[in-house]
């Protein structure tokens, strides 16, 4: 392996130092000009996302770059690999997008109360910085401080209009994710105090099977499964994503609950890759079949639009791990050459963007109708007809029906399942997609519906906001055009993981 | 039985006595400060890996004890965010237990 600095490894430091150094400019500026930073900020980091996912494509090789030239164990270093680009490219789409959804519910007002616009595109660029580090960290202290800033920025943005039940939403995320991130510290001091290190490259030469490094794997995987909010730890899911503002759901959904997801992926595959028992990985598998199976019956039964949404999310954090038993110790060549593999990340990143879409949608239905009742929906697929057609869009991946990023996704990981004689996945995988059928059609049957009496509307909504909730549900549906095997993209920066794991 | 591992069963003692707290006691401000336990068991974990790791001549590994510094700096934070949304609560509702908390997602599903 090369240990230096690779040439355009400082794009790296520029995808994280941008979007701090907007948080900064706006916290100096001022309310005011917060809107104005934050769409010089929006385009230039998207361009810094494209810039670092074209050299790898290019190169075919990872992006380093090692602070101070510092090498690890001493220095702390940067590594973007195949999947991070994936991930660093979908969120700077998706934080774009929902930025522009964002711009008239955040617009700066003319009074001099400035304090909600300054807090929303403040934490917009925070947690897109935070997500960033956790995407190329390659530290495992530098990954909790990530996390960390992630939790700081998300939790607010729950609590942004101020109203009693959000605070205490948001406080209960916290408390639940503080848990999570001390375990997932606990863990990672197990891992020093072991094997001397926290840099994940040398970490996977020297770590064997043994009971300390069992447990520091364990603490840090529930920890991150607490954030994940994998069943039965999505207690604080469903009241903090559909109490929050519609951009906030967004992102909360969308992005914030997949960056512990991608941590899980880099412990198990990068950190101990080879060693992780198919024990743990079925339990791992079987908790996100218990979540498909719950969040999508409890979907069912919601009332409130953006509640629905919400457990929706829950059934389909569920479908992400099940990556996690079909892709370690296939009878198929590497986990990551496997359908699974590339189905799961895929369905990380369509799901971002379908679900983005959904509770942006919602959001606009709310502010039309002047309430997210979906016994009270009748008529507006008549009123705000692009939103809805956006709606439909976003379950189309849910659903996994093609043409969707989802269809893929899910079609992957049924075939994983059935090449990998694990039959036991495909009812479930199967099950939840009639189930998310069930609740987006219960949504769209209302939505279609005659009103009784004619709908008046508590506000106009502009043509601009709904044409970029649908152009967000577009990209989920133009996901379901990636050809249906193993990614190649997606194995850069594996090899490296292989052959230090098969000892 | 040497001092470091001594050290080592008292941040085990408090890592435990933290998660108990946490998971036990409704109260956010008893939730806070048992976080807060977990916090003083995992910086001791710390320490005894630095003592454990000494070497050229140096009382600790230098590496855990900036991590400490770190760790301290990111508890005092969420704690202080923690404590302003206990306050917060507090003010809007003259209660720190949130009501949603006894009966979990009741008063969502309960609006049929």
């Amino acid at each position: 392996m090369a240990n230096t600095t690779t040439a355009g490894g400082f794009l790296l430091v520029v995808a994280i130092v941008l979007p701090v150094a907007g948080v900064l400019v706006s916290l100096l500026l001022g309310g005011r000009r917060a809107e104005r930073v934050a769409f010089v900020v929006m385009p230039a980091g998207l361009g810094v996302a494209l810039a670092i996912a074209t050299r790898i494509w290019r190169t075919h090789d990872v992006l380093q770059y090692f602070v101070g030239g510092w090498m690890p164990p001493l220095g702390v270093g940067f590594r973007a690999d195949g999947l991070s680009a994936v991930m660093i490219v979908a969120s700077a789409l998706l934080v774009c997008g929902i930025g522009l959804f964002a711009r008239a519910q955040f617009k700066t007002p003319p009074g001099s109360e400035t304090r909600a616009p300054l807090m929303f595109w403040t934490l917009l660029l925070a947690i897109w910085a935070a997500l960033n580090t956790v995407f190329v960290g390659s530290d495992l202290f530098n990954l909790y401080v990530g996390l960390e800033l992630l939790t700081f920025a998300a939790v607010p943005l729950v609590s942004l209009d101020g109203r009693p039940e959000t605070v205490a939403a948001a406080l209960r995320y916290l408390l639940f994710a503080l848990l999570g991130s001390l375990l997932y510290l606990l863990g990672a001091v197990l891992l020093y105090g072991a094997y001397g290190t926290l840099d994940i490259a040398l970490l996977c030469r020297r770590i064997h099977a043994e009971p300390a490094a069992w447990a520091a794997i364990s603490l840090m995987t529930a920890g991150l499964l607490a954030k994940a909010a994998l069943y039965p730890f999505h207690l604080w899911l469903p009241p903090a994503h559909a109490g929050a503002p519609a951009p906030a759901s967004a992102i909360l959904s969308g992005l914030v609950v997949k960056a512990p997801f991608f941590l899980i992926i880099r412990l198990w595959f990068d950190v101990m890759p080879g060693m992780p028992e198919r024990a743990a990985a079925q339990v791992l598998g079987i908790l996100g079949a218990a979540a498909i199976v719950f969040g999508s019956i409890v979907a069912l039964r919601q009332a409130r639009l953006k509640l629905l949404i919400a457990y929706s999310t829950v059934a389909q954090i569920g479908y992400l791990f099940l990556l996690f038993p079909l892709a370690i110790r296939p009878e198929t060549g590497h986990p990551w050459g496997t359908a699974a593999w590339t189905g799961g990340i895929l369905q990380a990143v369509s799901h971002a963007f379908a679900k983005a879409a959904m509770f942006m949608a919602a959001g606009l239905i709310a502010e039309a109708l002047g309430h997210d009742r979906i016994a009270g929906l009748a008529g507006a697929g008549r009123a705000l007809p692009i939103t809805v057609f956006a709606f439909a869009l976003g379950g189309l991946s849910l659903m996994g029906l093609p043409p969707s990023g989802g269809f893929i996704a899910k079609a992957m990981l049924l075939t994983a399942a059935v090449a990998e004689g694990q039959w036991w996945w495909a009812p479930v995988i199967l099950a939840g997609g009639l189930l998310a059928g069930g609740y987006v059609f219960l949504v769209l049957a209302r939505a279609m519906g005659e009103p009784i009496e004619p709908l008046r509307l508590s506000a106009e909504v502009s043509r601009g906001r709904q044409a970029v909730v649908a152009a967000v549900a577009l990209c989920a549906v133009l996901l379901g055009f990636v050809p249906l095997h193993p990614s190649d993209f997606l194995q850069i920066g594996r090899s490296v993981a292989a052959t230090a794991g098969t000892r | 039985m040497s001092a470091v591992t001594l050290y080592g069963f008292c941040s085990a003692a408090l890592v435990g006595l933290g998660l108990y707290g946490l998971i036990v006691r409704p109260e956010p401000l008893r939730k806070v400060l048992a976080f807060n336990l977990i916090g003083g068991g995992v910086f001791l974990l710390l320490g005894v890996v630095a003592r454990r790791g000494a070497s050229a001549g140096l009382g600790g590994d230098p590496v855990p004890q900036a991590l400490v510094i770190t760790g301290l700096v990111v508890a005092f934070a969420s704690t202080a965010l923690a404590v302003a949304l206990v306050l917060r609560l507090l003010r809007d509702t003259g209660e720190t237990v949130p009501a949603s908390d006894a009966g979990g997602e009741a008063p969502a599903d309960g609006r049929k």
